[in-house]
């Protein structure tokens, strides 16, 4: 009894001692310093700061600090929703009410979602040394097959229908990854390459799709038909809520990817693998298999970014379906630590943010992109922690482990 | 360490031996099955007596040079021919050193058999798709030589298309509000040089991974361009941010009037001089000169480089803002070479399908331009595929290109060499 408080003390300090010294403080303040730069910018490009900067140099800077503030202020009630409308709105008991303020806050979840699976991909080809730029047009092609399970395939009950639909986008963005990481490991053609070029055959492939074979023929423009009522994913509350149950089929993903990498003899080899390939190689760890099946895994998650953006949120593909979350997923991957609950937790944080900017812009005028802005810079000092380091003057981590391991193009 | 015995250096060499007779075979199926294609596809396709009528002058009319006209059958079978010769000569002898150029030789005849075969009983502007093309090859190539300089220097540069992006942006604001092209210019090529210096200091001071330090400078120049772009020059009361104007065209004296090749090559605004003249520049640079030696030593090994003196993180620094410098200059071709005004995300990929031309023309200027003219003619052509006799989708033509550039790198026509130190950071010991 007393040995296990013991631990837990232990553990305790232990754990002290890595915060401060951890990576975790150094992302930490990498977002914060990022969200800071972002403040500094949008006050730099705000002519009224300059206006107050020509009364006084403090006025100025006061009106600067106004400026980010309330744009911050803004991005935060767009993204969880205005805590003084949400307070009368329950007050006030109307549900339709509570639903529109409590909105915002389901809506970034709704905007997580895909991230989790493309964060989720990602992380997976990291973890097997692969970096898999691809997941843009995994997302595409398996939005495309998820959409066309959805509407082609008549006289399913929900409970198989949904299943299947998602399996079939998972099977489209699965077979976009099984390409490269094929030719990844019978040639080494590296997949840097290979899965950005991979990406623009799927962008110009769905554009015909649509045009084309998959086109809805009572429309005049290219789109495809509506999914059928028994594909789409349940939304668990009433309009304007589009909440659906795909983020927790995400977060579901997540452990799964969570437990194939840490719990299975095979993510243990996936992992070798992409440590250390010579280290697996020697341990008898067929490296083609691996890496193949690592692509495929990584494509099939992006796929699934795509059937849950169409069989839960637009309920058809259109051919601005694009939303950059392929690249988005990158950094989130690497802001997670590319760590399955890292994943979770950066791509709630990018999902909040990316729809909190959206009331901003309509709030404070301040353009959505300070979201990809923000990003870079958060990438960048997670990247490179010795800026961080060096800026707050923090010690040395003790294993300042590498983000990733990659290998360069020869592969 | 294992000592190397005179037998396993023979045993690798006549591996390596082997490796390349099976090379030499595979190319010359390649050309053989070009010309089983066209005999097979095209050619059972076009029924005997219908001609092919190229235009040769691109704004239409015949007055400077009247239309090629041929029959398509004839034309084709020959074609087929001279490449099943090119093909058998291959397996049996090889053509060595010239193979790239045979290559070239072979892409452009099986090019020029599928014209015939889409153009059969019509007809094509031919001279209008080969000027577009050149047009079209401009940003690839300038990518490529950008993509060269860094990853010969073993810096990888997949941000080929944010620095771009950031320079097409300076560029046009800064020649805007100077009102002269020459500042916007040469602000973009400092843009692109500053682009260039971050990625050093990213992937060499910090040792950040080349790739992600490269995605980095993506998000961010695609971020930040955007933001100011819908911040200002997007809006009516800074329109005059967003004017920067364009570079005329020239009219080479003498050159251009030349029937044909003239419109084609000689007659355009400066970036495809300055393409060829890079193209050029860059190839003497790499090759002929102490500098190029050193930079590629320092691509290809660096710890015997820095044995010799040589300053090896000096050096990456020099690649990656010189680079940088290039595809600044690349950037400034969207806004001011080609449209005259910026827009948000204007180099649409670009920069990525310059970095495939780098690695499809082997880390080497003239071949990246020779795949930058192959990618700028499948461009030219999708935008004209509704023109053609046959009925291919543009979307497919326009895949050619990223299609190619996978079947490059899956080695099937000879790996590529790409610098050996590449993607690694240097560490002094």
């Amino acid at each position: 009894m007393e040995n296990t408080t013991e631990n837990k003390k232990k553990s305790l300090s232990v754990f002290w001692d890595e915060f401060s010294r951890s990576n975790f403080l150094v992302i930490l303040l990498a977002i914060f310093t990022g969200i800071l730069l972002g403040g500094v910018l949008v006050a730099i490009t705000t002519n009224e700061v300059y206006a107050a900067f020509r009364e006084s140099i403090w006025s100025g800077f006061g009106a600067a600090f106004r400026t980010a503030w309330n744009t911050y202020v803004a991005l935060f009630t767009g993204s969880v929703g205005n805590p003084e409308k949400i307070r009368l709105a329950f007050a006030s008991g109307d549900q339709l009410a509570i639903r529109r303020a409590i909105n915002p806050f389901f809506e970034s979840l709704v905007q997580s979602t895909p991230y989790i699976f493309g964060g989720l991909a990602v992380a997976l080809g990291f973890r097997a040394g692969l970096f898999n730029i691809g997941v843009e047009g995994q997302i595409f092609i398996g939005a495309a097959t998820g959409v066309w399970a959805g509407y082609a395939i008549n006289g399913l009950p929900t409970i198989i229908h949904i299943p299947l639909a998602m399996l079939f986008g998972a099977l489209g963005g699965a077979l976009w990854g099984f390409i490269p990481g094929l030719l990844k490991a019978k040639t080494g053609a590296h997949e840097v390459i290979t899965t950005i070029m991979m990406n623009y055959i799927a962008f110009r492939l769905v554009d015909w799709l649509l045009k084309f074979p998959m086109k809805d023929p009572n429309e005049f423009t290219p789109k495809t038909p509506w999914i059928l009522e028994t594909a789409k994913l349940p939304r668990l509350f009433d309009t304007p809520i589009r909440f659906h149950i795909g983020f927790f089929i995400a977060v579901l993903m997540a452990v799964a990817v969570y437990y194939l990498l840490f719990k299975t003899t095979w993510g243990f080899e996936l992992r070798m693998v992409g440590s250390n390939p010579n280290a697996a190689r020697y341990a008898g760890v067929k490296i083609t298999k691996t890496t193949i099946l690592a692509m495929v895994l990584s494509g099939a998650l992006a796929g699934m970014a795509g059937a849950n953006e169409v069989l839960g949120v637009n309920y058809r593909l259109l051919p601005a379906f694009s939303s950059g979350y392929g690249f988005d997923s990158i950094a989130l991957a690497l802001l997670g630590k590319t760590h399955p609950l890292g994943v979770i937790l950066s791509s709630l944080l990018f999902g909040f943010l990316r729809n909190g900017a959206r009331s901003m812009q309509l709030a404070v005028g301040v353009p959505i992109d300070i979201v990809s802005i923000l990003q870079a810079v958060i990438l960048a000092f997670i990247a490179a922690p010795a800026i961080i380091r060096t800026i707050y003057r923090l010690r040395e981590s003790k294993h300042e482990e590498d983000l990733v391991s990659l290998r360069s193009w020869k592969g | 360490m294992t000592t190397t015995t005179d037998a396993q250096i023979g045993q690798k060499s006549q591996g390596i031996l082997k490796l390349e007779r099976r090379r030499r075979i595979t190319m010359g199926i390649l050309f053989l099955a070009a010309a089983v294609f066209i005999w097979l596809v095209f050619a059972t396709d076009v029924e005997p007596g219908v001609e092919t009528r190229f235009m040769m002058n691109p704004g239409g009319g015949s007055a400077e040079a009247a239309d090629w006209v041929f029959p398509s059958l004839l034309y084709l079978n020959m074609i087929a021919g001279i490449l099943s010769l090119l093909g058998a000569f291959q397996i049996i002898r090889g053509f060595g050193k010239y193979t790239y150029g045979v290559l070239a030789l072979v892409a452009i005849l099986f090019i020029f058999g599928f014209l015939t075969w889409a153009t059969a009983g019509g007809q094509t502007n031919l001279a209008g798709l080969l000027r577009v093309m050149v047009v079209r090859a401009v940003p690839l190539t300038l990518g490529a030589m950008s993509g060269i300089l860094c990853e010969r220097g073993g810096i990888i540069n997949i941000a080929i298309e944010g620095m771009m992006l950031t320079s097409a942006f300076i560029s046009t604001v800064f020649a805007s509000l100077f009102n002269s092209l020459i500042v916007g210019l040469l602000a973009g090529i400092i843009a692109g040089g500053l682009m260039g210096l971050i990625h050093g200091w990213l992937s060499i001071k910090y040792k950040v991974n080349q790739i992600i330090s490269g995605t980095v400078i993506n998000i961010f120049a695609t971020g930040i361009t955007s933001y100011l772009s819908s911040r200002y020059i997007q809006k009516v009361e800074f329109q005059y941010l967003n004017e920067p104007g364009m570079f005329p065209q020239i009219n080479v004296p003498v050159l251009s009037k030349i029937p044909f090749i003239g419109p084609i090559l000689f007659s355009h605004n400066m970036y495809v001089f300055a393409m060829f003249f890079f193209v050029i520049l860059l190839t003497f640079m790499l090759f002929k000169t102490r500098w190029g030696l050193r930079l590629r030593s320092v691509g290809e090994h660096p710890k015997a480089a820095d044995t010799l003196g040589i300053n090896v993180h000096r050096t990456q620094y020099m690649a990656v803002i010189l680079g940088g410098m290039m595809a600044g200059f690349g950037g400034t071709y969207f806004s001011l070479g080609s449209s005259g005004r910026f827009d948000e995300v204007m180099t649409a990929g670009r920069g990525f399908i310059g970095l495939a031309a780098m690695i499809f023309g082997n880390w080497h200027p003239v071949g990246s331009m020779g795949a930058g003219l192959l990618f700028g003619f499948f461009d030219s052509l999708s935008a004209k595929a509704s023109l053609l006799q046959v009925p291919i989708p543009s979307e497919f033509i326009g895949m050619a290109p990223y299609l190619a550039t996978i079947i490059v790198l899956a080695g099937v026509i000879g790996r590529g060499h790409a610098p050996a130190a590449e993607g690694e950071p240097y560490e002094k010991e």
